[in-house]
This record gives C-alpha cells, structure tokens and sequence, in this order.
C-alpha cells in the first residue's frame, strides 16, 4: 500500500513498553506491546481515521508519529523524509509539519497559563516572528476556531470543554502544520458539542489544507469525518480501506462486531440492514502477551485452529480494502450470535 | 515529624473552578475581559476563610515584630541585656511586686535574678526563632524543589538515587545528629563567628535535613504533571526541557511548595526551640524563646511567668503558621477538606 506521494508513511511501526523490575539494577521482566508492527500511509489532503477499543495502541501510534515516543521498531518517512529516529535537536524544525491535538481538554491546557500564552507557545518555541507580533498572530488564531479575540487573557479553567478544545486547536494550528494527530478530540466532551468541533476541524481542513489523523474509540465519530479508516485491535491494525467500504462491507470479524455496536436509532432498520447486533465476549487480552497467531481469536466467532498458529497478514482482499483475517466475513454471509 | 496530610494530587491543587454549563466564559458584558487566575481565585478564598487570615495576620505582626525590634524595644522596653538587680529580691531571686514585676514599664515582668526585660527578651527573641525558621525553610525548599523535580520528571535510575537519599535523609536522627555537630562547630569557621556563625549552623542542619519532606511532596507533583497533556504539547512543539520544566510544571508546582513550607516553618521554629532548650541553640546572653523556657524551669514555681511568656510566643507563633499554613492549602485545593 505504499504510495510515493504519501504526506505520511509508517512501516512495521512498533513500540514495546519495557516492564522494569528492581530499582537499581533494572531488569527487563516484559514489555507492553502497545503498538505491534503497523502499516499505513497517510495521502495529502485526506484524513485517516483510526479506531479500536481502550487501550489497543491508538494514542501510543499518535504519539510515535508526533514523535513524543521513541519508536522500538519500524520506519516512519514524512514529507520523505525518515523521521523514525531524529534527535530533538534535528527534530524541532519538523515539529512545525505534525501537531497533536490532544484527548483530554482540561489535561492539555496548562492552568497557570492564559490562553494568550498557550496559544502564543509554538511562536515562542519555535522562535517564530510574525509581521504583526505574537499578539496578534494569536488573536487571529483565536477568530479562526471561532473564539473571540478578547479571550487571550483569560485562563483555560474559564472555558467550558468545547472551548478549550478549540483553544488546543488553535495551538495545533499556529504552526501551519501539514499533518494533525487529533487523538480524540471529541470523546471528552458533551455530545451536543461534538458535531460542533467535528464540523470546525472539517471546515479547517478545508480551508487550510490539512491532513488529518483521526482518533476515535467508536465508528460514529470517525465515520464523519474519515477518507479512510484504519481499525485497530491489541497493537495491530486489522482492516484499512475507505470509508464507504467499510461501513458498507466489514471484512474483519472485529470490524463487524464493533460496526454492530454503533447504535442504529430504529430497531427495523437495523433489521432491514441485515445487522445482527453481536457483543463482544470476554475481555481485551493484555498486550503483554497477546494470543498467538490472529490476536482477536479469544473473542472470535469464526476463530478455527489455524488461528492460533498462523497471524493472518494485512492483505488486499479488495482494490484498496486490506483485512487481516483467514476467513473473511463474506457479503450477505448470515452472522451467528456469539 | 509531620508537616501536613499526605501531598494530594496536583489536579486537586490546580483547584479547577466549576464551569457554567452554558460553556461561555464568566464575563460581565463590556467590561474588559481580565481572566482571573487561579491565584485571584484561591486569593478570593483565603479571604474568606476568617481563621486563616487571622493567622495570616498574626504571621505578618510577628514578622514585624522581629524586624521592628529594636525600635519596639526602644518605645516599649529596656535593652534586651540592660540587669535590673535593684528591681530584684536578693534574699529570693525573684522580682519584687506581683506577677514577676510586671508593670507599664516592665510589661511581662523581669527575668528571675538578674532582672532583665522580659519583654523586650520576647521581643528580640522572636528574630533569632523566625530568622532561624525562615532560611532554614528555605533551604529545604530550594533543595526539596530541585531534588524533587529533577527525580520526578526525569525518572529512571536518577530518581532510584534521589528517592534513597531522602529515605536516608529522613531516617536519619537528626537531634543526635545536632547535638553532635553543635558541639564540634568552632569557635570560628567559614570566615563567620559568634552567634552570626550559630545561627548558619542551625539554618544548615535544620534546613539541609528537611529537604526531603518537600522534596517528597515535589517528586511526587513532577511525576504526575509530567503525565499532563500540556506537557506533551509543549514537547510536540519542539520545546527543550528547561523550558518544559520551567514553563510548564515549575508553576503548577509553586502552589505546593507554598503550602508546605508554610507548614515547615512552625515545625522548624519547634525544631530550633527545642534545640535552643537543649543549650545548643543560639548561646547567652542572646535572647531565645527555647533558652529562656529552659532557664525557666528552674524557677517554675516562684516566678511562673517567666516560663509563661516564651512558652506563649512559641505556641501563638507555631499556631498562627499552622492556622495560616492549612487555609492556604484550602484555599488553593478546596476539594481537599
Ligand atoms: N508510557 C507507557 N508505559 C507503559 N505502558 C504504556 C505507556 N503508554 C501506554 N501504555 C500501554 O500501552 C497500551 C496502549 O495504550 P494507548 O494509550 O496507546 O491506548 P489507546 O488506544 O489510546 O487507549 P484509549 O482509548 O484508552 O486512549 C495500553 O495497554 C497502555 O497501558
Ligand atoms: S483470523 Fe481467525 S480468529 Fe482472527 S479474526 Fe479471522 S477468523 Fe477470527
Ligand atoms: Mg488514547
């Protein structure tokens, strides 16, 4: 799935946790595969969403491509270039391309700051002077998520969430990044003020061209705004392809589980769709030591023996729709109640 | 010896204001928008928490005291070491009239024997204890913030080192400790002598042994703010570490440290007191609240006084900073009742 004129390629991503034990003399116990080997490009322009349950590695990945983690493995090449193992130092110029728009707002905006000073940082670190002064470079910033400008002195705890979520938005783009990592930017906020965010990063990707990764723990948020969408179970991603194709054909068991999770409002229509609404048994495995072969064959319908000795690859089973499972869901197949 | 409950987390010392549900920012319509700071806020509290500024005044009287002493004494008093022998019951050693000699002119009476102000003793007395009590705090406070911040947020085997050296530090039996080093100090070091040269050597064990407590509480503080999205966000901008601990977690930690060196000081003015009662304080003829209480004692019962008052201004003092002490920490962590 490499494409030459991707914004953003990743290959084999990893990053292992290591487990220590003992202070001084620190052993290696284990480690958290957190992200496990993953492959994906991002195409300028476009946003890629990216779901899966708690704690399967969607942050960590954000994190990797921002670079804020050390990778443990694999390669991440943006705008050409391969950032996989840059120094700070040698990193810092590049930083000004990604951005990360952050989960929690009441966690990303330092409190003792005003958001004059918050949203003034990157000129600030980064050393950058613009024509008419900080101050106002941020008021317009401020007018461009639609805060008013007057709110440069205030301080965050005055905001409600929806607000300071555009305050960090508005810190992610002072920098005219390429690409933002929006690690759900919506999932802490009040559901009426979702769409609100959603649609303001939509009208901002097309007015300033930006490529977005978007993270999300549930379809219905990432289904908006997505090109395409990447989903994730336990470090791997196990279904890549477009939008459109894959709400309207999951191959991977665990997409159709999680697709059935989506409320559909009206019971008939869920129906009609032919969706049965599965529920998923049992619990995560733990990443410290993920089943062998496919790693969702504990929860799986269709699990058969081979599963657990061969880890079925990321393949094309469609132009463009890449499924890591043996035995695919069909079109039209009639799915059992686990 | 403990100073305070148990260091409560950072989010609960950032003290977040409950947002109106309308999501818009609290603004008066037209008046120019000034947010106001946490610090405006946590002020705004302190000042309605009655026991806490009446402690806080105390704190600042005291304080004046100790600055403005030889003025006081001058208005008020006679000099700290001026002998009133005449004013003196050879045959008992206590002073003539009622209640140790107290009156307009010796208003908390005479010491027994050689019939010194008692007042002006307090008054001159409360220099040498805050003195102490203040630098000594501070100390800890520079050493605490920096040990703590530096094994806090940079972790791994340096914070191991630094979290045993404070195990050590406050395992270690400090009274002992003084009482050996006390003795040991010469008459003249460190180009210092006299009660100049003492009194460092106070600040020094008194402070450099307590570091550990803020650095406990700081370590802890650093460990979590290091966690905070914020500090992600200022490193995604290319920020180097100065700047991340300076900027970012150095001001979210100074709310802590306040709190917990406005309780360090009264168990550090306790600390050098009982120093001060063992002889091992700032030495006579100079005027300590601990040395006198521990001259004191021989007269107990025939000038009670003279225990009194020293033993008040210990008390009151120590008082004031813990009432002052726990309503600042209410007022910047109301959640934390
Ligand atoms: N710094 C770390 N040290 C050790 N383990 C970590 C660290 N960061 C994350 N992990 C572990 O890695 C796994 C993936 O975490 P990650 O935060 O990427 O999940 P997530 O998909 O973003 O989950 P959520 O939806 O809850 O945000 C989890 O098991 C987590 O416990
Ligand atoms: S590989 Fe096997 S266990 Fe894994 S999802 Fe496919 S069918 Fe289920
Ligand atoms: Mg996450």
């Amino acid at each position: 799935m490499t494409s030459p004129d991707a914004l953003l390629e990743v290959t084999a991503l990893q990053k292992h946790f290591a487990i220590t034990k003992g202070t001084f003399l620190r052993r290696k116990v284990g480690a958290v595969r957190a992200v496990d080997g993953i492959d994906f490009a991002i195409r300028p322009g476009e946003t890629l969403g990216l779901v899966g349950e708690s704690g399967c590695g969607k942050t960590t990945t954000g994190r990797l491509i921002s670079r804020l983690l050390e990778p443990s493995g694999g390669k991440i090449v943006l705008a050409g270039r391969d950032i996989t193992h840059l120094s700070p130092g040698a990193m810092r110029p590049l930083r000004r391309d990604v951005q990360m728009i952050f989960q929690d707002p009441y966690s990303s905006l330092n409190p003792r700051h005003t958001v004059g000073s918050i949203v003034g940082a990157p000129f600030k670190v980064q050393g950058i002077s613009t024509p008419n002064g900080t101050k106002r470079a941020v008021q317009d910033l401020l007018e461009l998520v639609g805060l008013s400008p007057e709110h440069y002195n205030r301080y965050p705890h005055e905001f409600s969430g929806g607000q300071r979520q555009r305050i960090g938005v508005a810190r992610a783009l002072a920098l005219r990044p390429k690409l933002i990592v929006c690690d759900e930017p919506v999932s802490a906020l009040d559901v009426s003020i979702q769409a609100q965010v959603v649609n303001l990063l939509e009208d901002l990707q097309g007015e300033l061209n930006l490529t977005y990764m978007f993270i999300a723990h549930d379809l219905s948020v990432v289904r908006h705004i997505s090109d395409r969408i990447a989903v994730m179970y336990l470090g791997k991603i196990i279904e890549l392809t477009d939008r459109d194709s894959l709400y309207a054909q999951p191959r991977h068991p665990y997409t159709v589980a999680l697709m059935s999770a989506v409320p559909v409002p009206d019971p008939a229509r869920r129906a009609r769709a032919g969706r049965t609404r599965i529920l998923l048994t049992g619990d995560v495995p733990s990443p410290i030591n993920p089943p062998s072969g496919c790693r969702f064959r504990t929860r799986c319908w269709k699990a058969q023996e081979v599963c657990a000795l061969e880890e079925p690859p990321l393949r094309p089973l469609a132009p463009g729709h890449f499924t890591a499972c043996h035995f695919p869901v069909e079109p039209g197949e009639t799915l059992r109640r686990s | 010896m403990t100073i305070g409950p148990e260091p409560s987390t950072v989010d609960t010392l950032l003290g977040e204001e409950p947002l109106d549900q309308s999501g818009a920012p609290k603004a008066s319509a037209g008046a120019p928008i000034q947010g106001r700071s946490l610090r405006q806020i946590a002020w705004s509290r302190l000042k309605r928490d009655r026991v806490a500024m009446a402690g806080g005044a105390i704190v600042v009287l005291l304080v004046m005291v100790a600055f403005f002493a030889p003025l006081i004494v001058r208005l008020l008093g006679h000099p700290p070491n001026e002998f009133h022998q005449n004013l003196i019951d050879p045959a008992l050693g206590v002073p003539y009239g009622r209640f140790g000699g107290m009156s307009w002119d010796f208003l908390f009476g005479l010491e027994p024997q050689n019939g010194r102000d008692l007042f002006s003793r307090i008054v001159y007395g409360s220099r040498v204890s805050l003195l102490i009590a203040f630098f000594a705090t501070l100390l800890s406070v520079v050493i605490g913030t920096v040990m703590g911040i530096i094994s806090g947020y940079f972790g791994g085997w340096v914070d191991a080192v630094i979290s045993r050296t404070m195990d050590v530090f406050l395992a270690f039996p400090l009274l002992l400790f003084a009482i050996a080093l006390v003795g040991v100090v010469p008459g003249e070091a460190f180009g210092l002598t006299g009660d100049t040269l003492r009194i460092a050597v106070l600040i020094f064990i008194i402070g450099f042994f307590n570091w550990p407590y803020i650095g406990r509480i700081v370590r802890g503080q650093a460990l979590s703010l290091r966690e905070r999205e914020f500090v992600d966000a200022a490193r995604s901008l290319g920020a180097r570490w100065p700047y991340v601990i300076f900027r970012e977690v150095l001001p979210n930690l100074v709310a802590p440290i306040l709190v917990y060196a406005t309780l360090l000081i009264p168990t550090n003015i306790l600390f050098e007191a009982a120093l001060s009662f063992l002889g091992l304080g700032v030495p006579p003829p100079t005027a300590t609240w601990g040395g006198m209480l521990s001259e004191a004692v021989h007269y107990y019962q025939v000038a009670p006084h003279f225990m009194i008052f020293p033993g008040l201004a210990i008390f009151i003092t120590v008082l004031a900073f813990n009432l002052f002490g726990d309503g600042l920490r209410d007022a910047l962590d109301p959640r934390a009742r």
